[in-house]
């Protein structure tokens, strides 16, 4: 369903990602890991059409994003990082709008916005405007609003950041129930690890923009010689290891990163 | 259609609930109204029409429209600012549908706020000449509006920052509506100054709709209409493409 092959993307200097090559089956539920700035939501970008890769090949469902961007967009939803609301539009506009968007027909529009908002706890809020919304109350609807179209892959760029434990288990449990009953491909980055060991099927960890290790959580648990998943991420990413090498170079990148910010949203 | 139908309404909606930013932006046509229909009208005498201010007037209008439309297409800033620009990118429908939609919306939003500057400037004592010609006045209204939103969504397209923003304002929309021959006549001004107004699109339109309130068209209203038509699909083509291009 997501075929990569050596994807590379330079900001200037910046080695954004480099050289990475992995596939995610259909059906699959897939766990893309890293720390901070390691290139996760970089990739995602170049997966989703908003980014052209400096090098190295993308295939999703068999089509390249580069040189069929229509297409490509047909086949995924995502729900972004960073806020990407309408805030000046209430909450049911912003879900009616996606819906049109995405070109769900008006009675199902209906129907899976109350079930979504009620899900979510917003039914009520509806409609309010979005900028009176609390954080939390925003990520909740973002997720919701990625949620009123069934793709056939789903992108969650670090979905539950600043959620509460009761979102994050309803959120969990619907993707689930996505992936179980309509077959859909999530492709989905996070920090805690707890969520990526019970929802992933099969996971990568990415640092410094290479991948430097994948496969199903029981197997990179047995690699590094962790009981969980948090212990094995640890031991690939190294907690000691990382801050030893914050030498000049990465002090760099980390500037570099901050400046190219507004460019790179 | 759908597609461009919501986009078109979401750009309405916001321009109908920032009554704030409406009043504010009433503020500065007004002001130039009043400042130098009142102060210049017995200094100046406009050869055709009554006074200054029956000159000026049209020219006030134009200026409202002016604004709002190349506002409502750098407001792709706003919307990469806060991220909604994103929502629209993924979305698998045409980018050109979305252009289409966002610019007509800010056109819809410039000819409201035209519509209102005029209903100040009537208020003050402003006086069209004919009311036949109002037809044709919102003819050259919708005109200005379509092509300044198309040229503000190819610019929103390639701005990233604000100071950019600082940049449009200050070399090309007050550029425009300066030399647009808002405020004075053509007859009687320098030569490269003249030159100048006839490559600024904006003094077609100043010249078409003077010509519908008070009869007064140096141009001539049939070539204003043809340079306005040509300019609306010319920007809405360039703002077209430059929106296709976007990446985050």
């Amino acid at each position: 369903m997501i075929k990569v092959e050596h994807l590379t993307k330079t900001f200037g200097e910046v080695k954004a990602v480099v050289d990475v090559t992995f596939e995610v089956k259909s059906g699959e539920v897939f766990a893309f890991l890293g720390p901070n700035g390691a290139g996760k939501t970089t990739t995602i970008q170049m997966l989703t059409t908003l980014l052209r890769p400096t090098s190295g090949t993308v295939a999703i469902d068999g089509l390249d994003p580069v040189a069929q961007p229509l297409e490509v967009r047909k086949r995924f939803g995502i729900v972004f990082q960073d806020p990407s609301l309408d805030q000046e539009l209430t909450a049911y506009e912003n879900m009616d709008l996606h819906g049109v968007l995405y070109h769900v027909p008006r009675k199902v529009r209906a129907e899976r916005i109350e079930v979504l908002l009620k899900l979510f706890e917003l039914w009520d809020r509806r409609a309010s405007l979005v900028k009176t919304f609390s954080g939390g109350m925003r990520r909740r609807l973002e997720i919701a609003r990625g949620l009123l179209h069934t793709p056939k892959i789903l992108f969650l760029d670090e979905p539950t950041l600043g959620l509460d434990p009761q979102s994050r288990n309803q959120l969990w449990t619907h993707v689930k129930h996505l992936n179980e009953t309509e077959g859909v491909t999530v492709f989905l980055t996070t920090h805690y690890m707890d969520e990526a060991d019970r929802v992933a099927h099969r996971v990568a960890i990415i640092d410094h923009g290479k991948i430097v290790a994948q496969g199903t959580c029981a197997e990179l648990k047995a690699q590094t010689g962790a009981d969980t998943l948090e212990g094995a991420f640890l031991k690939l990413t190294g907690t000691t290891i990382r801050d030893e090498t914050a030498n000049g170079a990465d002090a760099m990148r980390q500037m570099a990163r901050m400046w190219s910010r507004g460019q790179r949203r | 259609m759908n597609v461009i139908f919501v986009l078109w309404l979401r750009e309405v909606k916001r321009y109908l609930r920032s009554r704030p930013q409406i009043i504010a932006s009433l503020g500065q046509p007004l002001l130039y109204l009043l400042v130098l229909g009142y102060g210049l009208n017995r200094v100046a005498q406009i050869p055709g029409t009554g006074s200054y201010f029956q000159f000026v007037a049209p020219g006030v209008i134009c200026m409202g429209i002016l604004f709002t439309s190349i506002f409502s297409g750098i407001g792709l800033l706003w919307d990469r600012q806060f991220g909604f620009l994103k929502e629209t990118l993924v979305a698998p429908v045409p980018r050109l549908q979305i252009m289409a939609g966002r610019t007509l919306g800010g056109a819809t939003i410039a000819i409201i706020q035209g519509t209102l500057v005029l209903v100040v400037c009537v208020l003050v004592g402003f006086r069209p000449t004919s009311f036949a010609a109002i037809p044709q006045a919102f003819l050259f209204m919708a005109l200005i509006a379509i092509v300044f939103a198309a040229l503000g969504t190819a610019i929103g397209s390639t701005l990233r920052d604000m100071q950019g923003f600082q940049m449009i304002m200050n070399f090309l929309i007050m550029p425009i509506f300066f030399l647009s021959g808002a405020l004075y006549p053509l007859a009687n001004a320098a030569l490269p100054l003249r030159i100048a107004t006839q490559l600024d699109p904006l003094s077609y339109g100043v010249d078409g709709l003077r010509g519908a309130f008070v009869g007064l068209a140096q141009i001539g209203v049939a070539l204003d209409v043809l340079v306005l038509g040509v300019l609306a699909a010319a920007f809405l083509v360039l703002g077209a493409w430059a929106f296709s291009k976007i990446q985050v």
